[in-house]
This record gives structure tokens, sequence and C-alpha cells, in this order.
């Protein structure tokens, strides 16, 4: 086999490094599913509000195990003989649902169940009965202003909106929604507490390089419900959330409001796109989400900004990929945070300072300088 | 293992001697990385690799596009057209197209997540949880009558975590089923749902009491999956975990692979079946210890998990800490070594906050590489710990079989035999091996061999070896079907001798005589010297080369024969050479911040690890 003297064209060169999403306009697609099948209760090309129940179902309730051959001492086999309720019966709690008697009567023993719900099995294996409590109902809200694009019988919908489209690098506790306040003057600044007052009660605040704990602290004591910033210290994290954390899967925590972080860990200058898109937007209704997992089916927090001002013409694209002329982002030092395009894709491994060949990107910058940069430390800014 | 369609296994069973050309992938939860073997001379020989992001994740939400892109960087880089038109393999090599075979590893979306569960936590599902780790599986919880957890927090746990499988064991045969049928039932009502959609039924391995299978049939077949196999324990005194071995790998292909996105049309890409990624590391440890006939420890460093192999008198046993890793799971190495035993084996001068920041942008953006020394220092650092950490984990998991006393044992010999803790002893280990992106990318290999003789310390004469590229997954499930052609890679291109490491166990001052060395090969004397405490010192000895090596320590340290016993020893030569490492054991550190860098610096530069020039300066 013989190495090509040269290597194929740029265009097949491509690689697959989605990066951030930070959309002016875009037609957003929203899946609302419910946990387990249930009822739909909106119809396609209704118009839903930001918290408009579109779904609901019964999660069946906690099962719960008794030991009736335990409490009576008697054989697992024989169980079934001492119940007094049988499966399927309806149970409440302090109820007797087993009883058995001894020494002619003279020895009785009763179990009381220390649960309602209903019998839900018996068994003879293992002298166990599990009582299922009752369901617990849950509803489904709408998460984003737009319309019914799509029913999914028994499960929920799929809401389209167009809107303008932000997504983080990572978050913290998951979907609320409130007006976009920008709290801050330039993508540079810092959110401090003293730029939070108690006007911005249900406003989703944004910040520029850094947010302080003391503004976080600010932010849920005047009843925020978000914060978007570039940078946080880590250790302003675990503060706020009350744990190291191990691995970026978020979403569930209860913390008061909804963090995202555009940019990474540190004082890291906001993305001037994405402080002038949320500059254009100031005042505007805002759906937003920390929930983050970078594993196993990435999820990146999101701020979606529906909109009518701009409409976009279709449905957003699978990026295709770096090519000569994409805007990328480096996200690796020496050089986090510059912007620039894609000058070239040299097919052939170079070494960098570390030592490894590694296939490299050339990023021609906004000042002209054009650096080689892994491939692996860039990611396409899709506009 | 071979796929069952007749056609496939007609085309997958093609004589070795007709072909050309392998081409093996493993999808990994970072990156695909495809491999190209090619027969030269009749031999089988690695030619070159391709590797592209694993597409298992929106938006693309098909590994087959990581795969193609990894195969067209192949194609790239030689004169080979292997993807057809239509994207899939063109198979077989024709007309100078296409390849003869294709295998895949996978890993993506998390890998194969199971729960194990078992009547008594210290045997039966202690057993299920070592047959699960075996199959390749991560374990996410191990569930047990006398686990300490109140029913409903086993229900509310069992409820919450959405595995791929469940593995459930119990009782030994012939005995009382009411304990397995508690357990089962307790499964049974907390009706677990599958990762990867609600759609399907969960796949659930029975390996326990065979009395208990009507019942278990009974209870489990409609909501579950069910694959009944013979007893994990069938008596105390024995673990099987072959069969639930294998029923886990079936059940894997046949529900789990085939609800992940993309994996039904890549199966039909591949000649045989698809197997976890440290199914097939684990494959390729056992060749080895196999093939050189002694004890091996290896470890696959990745970007979301550490495995840890061990190969010890011939008894195969995996962990996997799947919370500790060098991407995804950075920040858990953190959260579990600490900050200071990470800043302990960094060299420069450093804020701990910063450091603190680099990780955890590192855990934001896994796919990230270091491009400055200092990035990649604090990598090998994370590294160390991370081994150090997952070697801990896996001795919890290498232990003698507990509750298996016979009768004749008296009351005091069965309380210290259910204390004995591991059987892995690193004086007994003979060979150490390393896999994984970050230990087969070190831009040195003496930074690698570093990285794992600090990290793990061997003792007395241990042999160190590397993947050279990342392919012993590769290789792993290619010797399903191939075992020649995959060993002949192995050994060749794969299996990097790093050299051999020297270490007299035992404690002294800095610059105390340790040993006497003297290091010969048939023609010269290489090495004849008094060694001291502290120091590290390389001779080398080029790969495949033969030395024999006196070590005559002093009386309060032992190479494997005993304080101040003297040891002969054949050993090999590799790319770094033979490193006596006189630090001791434990390895200590100085206290004093400036002194203990001055220390790192001295043993870097002893192994050549890092330029030595390096300033440290710069962006950290």
């Amino acid at each position: 086999m013989v190495k090509k003297e040269k290597g194929k064209s740029a265009e097949e060169a491509y690689a697959y490094t989605p990066g951030m999403k930070v959309k002016r306009a875009v037609v957003v697609r929203k899946t609302r599913r419910l946990p387990i099948l249930g009822e739909v209760l909106v119809k396609k090309g209704d118009e839903l509000g930001f918290d408009t129940i579109v779904a609901k179902t019964d999660i069946p309730g906690e099962p719960n195990v008794v030991r009736i051959d335990e409490i009576l001492g008697v054989l697992s086999e024989d169980v079934p003989v001492y119940m007094v309720k049988k499966v399927g019966d309806k149970v409440e709690k302090d109820e007797i649902i087993a009883k058995s008697s001894s020494m002619f009567g003279l020895i009785k023993k009763n179990v009381a169940s220390p649960f309602a719900g209903i019998i839900e099995s018996v068994s003879d294996s293992s002298g166990q009965v599990v009582i299922r409590a009752p369901p617990i109902p849950v509803e489904l809200k709408a998460y984003v202003r737009g319309t019914v694009a799509e029913v999914i019988p028994k499960e929920g919908v799929i809401i389209e909106t167009n809107a303008a489209f932000i997504q983080g690098i990572c978050g913290i506790s998951g979907e609320r929604y409130g007006k976009i306040r920008v709290a801050i003057g330039t993508p540079e600044d810092v959110l401090t507490a003293e730029t939070i007052s108690p006007d911005d009660k249900g406003k989703i605040l944004i910040g520029g390089s850094l947010v302080t704990y003391d503004a976080i602290e600010k932010a849920l004591q005047v009843g925020a419900i978000g914060v978007v910033a570039g940078g946080i210290e880590g250790n302003c994290l675990s503060k706020f959330i009350g744990y190291e954390m191990g691995v970026a899967i978020t979403g569930e925590e209860e913390v008061g409001l909804t963090l995202i972080i555009t940019e990474g860990f540190g004082k890291m200058r906001m993305s001037s796109r994405t402080f002038s898109l949320l500059k254009e937007f100031d005042g505007h209704e805002a759906a937003i989400n920390g929930a983050t997992q970078i594993r196993a089916g990435v999820l990146r927090p999101e701020i979606i900004i529906p909109h009518k001002l701009v409409l976009s013409k279709s449905e957003e694209e699978l990026s295709r990929g770096m090519v000569p002329g994409t805007p990328v982002r480096i996200i690796g030092d020496p050089y986090f945070g510059k912007i620039g395009t894609v000058s070239s894709l040299p097919v052939q491994l170079k070494k960098v300072e570390t030592g490894s060949d590694v296939r490299v990107v050339d990023v021609k910058l906004e000042d002209g300088e054009i650096v080689t940069v892994p491939r692996a430390n860039v990611e396409i800014i899709e506009e | 293992m071979w796929k069952t369609d007749e056609k496939t296994q007609a085309q997958a069973k093609r004589l070795e001697s007709e072909m050309e050309y392998i081409l093996a992938s493993d999808v990994g939860s970072t990156t695909t990385k495809a491999r190209l073997f090619r027969k030269i001379n009749n031999e089988w020989r690695y030619v070159l690799s391709g590797e592209a992001p694993t597409t298992v994740e929106a938006p693309y939400e098909n590994v087959c596009m990581g795969v193609q892109n990894a195969v067209r960087e192949i194609e790239e880089l030689t004169d080979l057209q292997i993807l057809s038109e239509n994207g899939g393999m063109i198979i077989p090599h024709s007309g100078g197209r296409g390849v003869d075979f294709y295998c895949t590893t996978s890993s993506a979306g998390g890998g194969l997540q199971m729960l194990v569960a078992g009547v008594i936590k210290s045997m039966t599902a202690e057993s299920a949880n070592r047959a699960a780790l075996g199959a390749g599986a991560i374990v996410m919880d191990a569930i047990a009558v006398d686990d300490g957890r109140p029913d409903y927090q086993k229900i509310e746990r069992i409820r919450n975590l959405r595995p791929d499988m469940i593995l459930l064991a119990g009782g030994t045969d012939g005995g009382t089923i009411q304990l397995v049928m508690q357990i089962a039932e307790l499964i049974a009502a907390s009706a677990p749902k599958a990762r990867l959609g609600a759609d399907y039924a969960l796949p659930l391995v029975y390996a326990g009491n065979k009395n208990a299978r009507p019942a278990i049939k009974k209870l489990m077949e409609k909501e579950f999956a069910l694959s009944i196999v013979e007893n994990i324990r069938p008596v105390l005194e024995m673990e099987n975990t072959e069969p639930a071995r294998m029923a886990i790998h079936e059940l894997f292909m046949e529900h789990v692979m085939s609800h992940a996105p993309g994996y039904s049309q890549l199966m039909k890409w591949a000649n045989i079946d698809i197997l976890p990624t440290p199914a097939g590391e684990g494959m390729a440890m056992q060749l080895i210890a196999k093939v050189e006939k002694c004890n091996v420890l290896g470890v696959g460093l990745g970007g979301a998990t550490t495995n840890v192999y061990s190969i010890f008198d011939e008894r195969f046993v995996r962990s996997v800490s799947a919370n500790l890793g060098m991407s995804y799971s950075i920040c858990n190495v953190l959260k579990e070594a600490g900050i200071k035993n990470i800043m302990r084996w960094i060299p420069f001068e450093a804020d701990e906050n910063q450091i603190i920041n680099v990780m955890r942008n590192k855990m934001i953006r896994p796919t990230t590489i270091p491009q400055t020394l200092r990035l990649l220092l604090v990598e090998h650092a994370v590294a160390r710990e991370s081994l150090r950490l997952g070697l801990g984990h896996h001795k919890t998991i290498a232990t003698r079989l507990k509750g298996a006393v016979t009768e004749h044992r008296m009351i005091g010999e069965m309380l210290s035999y259910s204390l004995l803790s591991t059987y892995i002893d690193m004086m007994k280990i003979k060979i150490i091996v390393g896999t994984g992106g970050l230990l087969s990318h070190a831009p040195n290999r003496a930074q690698s061999m570093l990285i794992m003789t600090d990290a793990w310390q061997p003792e007395g004469v241990t042999k160190v070896y590397q993947d050279s590229v990342f392919m012993m997954p590769h290789l792993g499930v290619l010797s399903m079907a191939y075992p020649d052609a995959a060993w002949s890679v192995f050994d060749k291109d794969c299996l990097v001798r790093v050299g051999t490491v020297i270490a007299p166990k035992g404690v002294a001052v800095q610059g105390e005589k340790v040993a006497d060395i003297v290091i010969k090969t048939q023609d010269s004397t290489l090495f004849e010297k008094e060694v001291v405490f502290g120091d590290i010192t390389v001779v080398p000895l080029p790969e495949r080369a033969k030395a024999t090596a006196t070590i005559n320590p002093v009386k309060h340290f032992d190479m494997g024969a005993g304080e101040g016993k003297t040891v002969e020893a054949t050993i090999e030569g590799g790319v770094v050479g033979v490193v006596i490492d006189t630090r001791g054991r434990p390895i200590g550190l100085p206290e004093d911040d400036k002194e203990r860098r001055s220390t790192l610096m001295r043993w870097f530069n002893s192994m050549s690890a890092y330029p030595k020039e390096m300033a440290l300066g710069g962006s950290g």
C-alpha cells in the first residue's frame, strides 16, 4: 500500500466537531414526552404558553413489601392461607391484611398494613406481600411558547416555535421561564451582587465573564429565576450546589434558580455573539434549562427566546463539519476563547508543544494571525 | 460468537490464508478508532489508523457516521477504498477495493450498564458482580438481601436506575428459594425500565438456585427478556461465571445494541458480533498472560472509566471504576483523590483553584487534548491518581471466594478466612500493561511508564508493556475469529515492550544503600553498581533484548525472595530500557513544596520523560 503523495481535497477531510449553537432565528422543535403512557390534552395547531399543561398521567405508586412469614412466624408457602386480603384488594394503613391463630386460638397474631394501597402480590415462595401505593398524578408543561406541530398519541407533543436559540456549556437545575435582563454593560464585566436589585424578581440575569457567589446569593434572595454568565469559579459552583460535581450530569438540582455557563470554568469573557444576541432580546420572555449531560446523549443547557422579529426559513440543519472558512472558537490553551476561521485542514499529523503528533487545523484569528491547534480543540460556531 | 445468519457466517469464516485486509474498530464513548491490518509477506501487520468523534449522540445519533469518518481517514491516507457508494463496507477485498473482514467493539453511549442482584452481598451478589464486570459491563449497583438498605430504599434505587440489563443470582443449587425469590419479587415490583427506551423488555439473566427457576419464570417471563443459565454459585466453594457472562454477551447484542442509535446498521456491517470494549480489552490481557505464562495486571484508562484487569494464578478478574476517567469523569478523580493528591504530582508552582478549573473545563469539553506541557502534566498527575484508585478498587473485587469454607476448618480459621483481602501481590505480578488514549498517546513512552510505576508501584522485577496506538480491544474481538492473525499483530505492532522495572521493596533515607545490582548480557556488563535510596536509574537495553540481573538487596529490602536475599532474574529490554527504581515502597514525596517539585523534576529527568528545557511557564 502506498501513501498518497497528496491528500484528498479539504472538503473530504472534514471533521465532525459540533459546536454550541448561537442562533438568532431558528425553528426550535421540542419533544415533550410523559415518562409513561397517559393522556394528551392539546391538539395539533394549538397555541401554547410556557406553562400550558400538554399531557398528564398517573405514575404507579411505590411498591412496599411486607414480610408476612416473618411477622406471623409461618412458612412462606403457607402465607396465602393466612391472608385476609387478596390480590387486587384495596387496603388502608393499619388495616389487617393477614392473621393467624394457634394453641386453640389462644395465641393470635395480626398483620396490619403499614401502608395504604392495593395488594399487588402474595408470594408463597418468599412469604412476602407487595402493596402498591396509590398512583401519583404527573402533569407535563409545554416549557416553550409555541404551536403544537405534532401529537404523539398517549405520549406527548412536539412543539414548534420560531426562536433565538443559545446553548451553554454547563448548567445547573431544570426548566424555568422568565424575562431576560442584561445586568452588565459588556461581555467582559463581572456579574456582582451590586448589579442585582429587587426588581429582578422572576428575571433571567445576564452576566459577562464571571458570576460571583454573592451575585448568585443575591439573585436567589430577590427571586430571580435564572443566571447566565460566561464563567464561574469551580469552588463557587461547589458552594452553590453544596457538593463537588464529579461528572457533568445536571438538571435535577433543587437550588432555587437555573444557572447557565456559556464558556467554561474560571473568568471567561462571554462570546460576543452570545452577548449581543442576549442584549438584542433584553426584556423578552425566554425558557431556560440548565440540564447538562455530556456523556450518553449530549445535552447542553439552553436558552430559548420565542420571537417573530425574524423568521427562520427552515428547520435547523445538521452541521456538516469544518471546511476552510468555517467560523470556529478555540477551546484549549494557549488560545482558549479566541475566534477565527478555518484556514486549512492539513491531512498529515503535526507535532504540538507537548511532543504529540496530532491532527491539526490552521485557524486564522480575528487579528489575521494564523495559529495551529489540535482539531480536537476547536468548536464550530453555528450561526 | 459467529453471527448466525448463514450467508454472513460463510463470508466471515473465510480462510485466513485467502485474506489480505482486516478492518477493526472501536466505537468509544468519545472517539471511534478504526485500525487497518494487512497481510505482508504472509504475516499480519498493523498498517494505520483513522479516528473520528463518535456520533452516538445528538444531533447525529448514528454510530455509523463516526465509523465512516474514521474509515474515511484511512482511505485518505491509503489507496484503498473501503466504503461503498452507499456508505457500507466493501467486503471482501476484490479488485483493489474493500477489506476481507470487519469487526468492532463498542462502549459508546455509556457501554453496557448493568444492575446485579444476589442474596448475600459478600457471596452471590459479589459473584454476580464479578461475572458482570468480566462480561465488560459497568455495574450501576449491587442489590442484596443483606446490603444494609431497607426494602423501600432498594426499590427506589431499582426504579431510578435505567440499566441495560439485570443479572440476578442467589442461593446454591438445591437450597431454599425463599431469599432469592424475595429479591426477585423486589425487582419485579420495581418494574425497572431499560435505558435505551421504555418500549422493549429489559433483559434479565437469572443465574441462581436452579430450584427457583420455575418460580422465576412465572414471575419474570412476562415483563422481562428472561434468560436462565447455570447457577453462578452452584455450591459455595465454586464460582461459575462463564454461562452468565455468555448470556450477557448474547443479550447485549440482541436487546441492547439493537436499540442503540445506528447499531442495527453497524451489526450488519460487522462479520462477527459486536463486543463491549472492555470485553475485547480483557481478551487481549488474557492473551498476554497465556502466552507469557505469568501473572499480569493491566489497565484501560479511558475518558469515562478506568478498567483494571488481573490474571493472577490463572484467574481472570476485571474491575471497572465507572466514575474514574480522564475526561467525562475527571472531576470524580478530583473528588475521590482530593486536590492535594493530584497536586503532589505536579512539578510546577500552581494555584489549586487554577488546576481545579483546568479539570472542570476538561470535564465539560471532554474531547479536547492538551496542547501545552503544563496541561499535559496536569493530565498525567490525574492519571496517576486514577490508576491508584482504580487498583484499590480492583483489589476489593479480586478476592478469594467468601463463604467457601470446608468442614475441616476450625472456627479460628473460618474467621481469618472471611477476613482475607485481595490476593493481588505486586511482588508476584510479572507484567503490567497499559492501554487507553492517555497512555497509548503519551508523547513519550517514558511518561506512561513513569505514570504506571508511580501509580501502581510494582515490586521486584516487573515488565511494562503498552498498547502502541490503542488497538487492544480491536485485537481482542479479532482473536475470536482469527486468533493467529490477532496474535501476529499483537506481538509485532501492538505490544510495545517499554522496559523492565527493578524495584526493591522497603524504606530507607535518601542516599542510603539499597542494593548491589549487576546487569549483564551475553557479551558485556551493562551495569554494575551500588544503588542508593530515592533515585531512578535507567539502563538502556533495547526492545526484545535480554539480560541477566543479579540484585543483592541490603537486609531490610526485598526483591521477592525475602529481605536481604539475592535474586537473579532474566530481564527484557524495551524502548525505555531497564528502570532501577530505588524510591522504596510506598513511594514518598517530600513535604516541602519546593523540595517536592525538585524531586519530581529529578525523577522526570532521570527517565528523560519530558523535555529538560521545559520552563513550565506559559498559560495553565
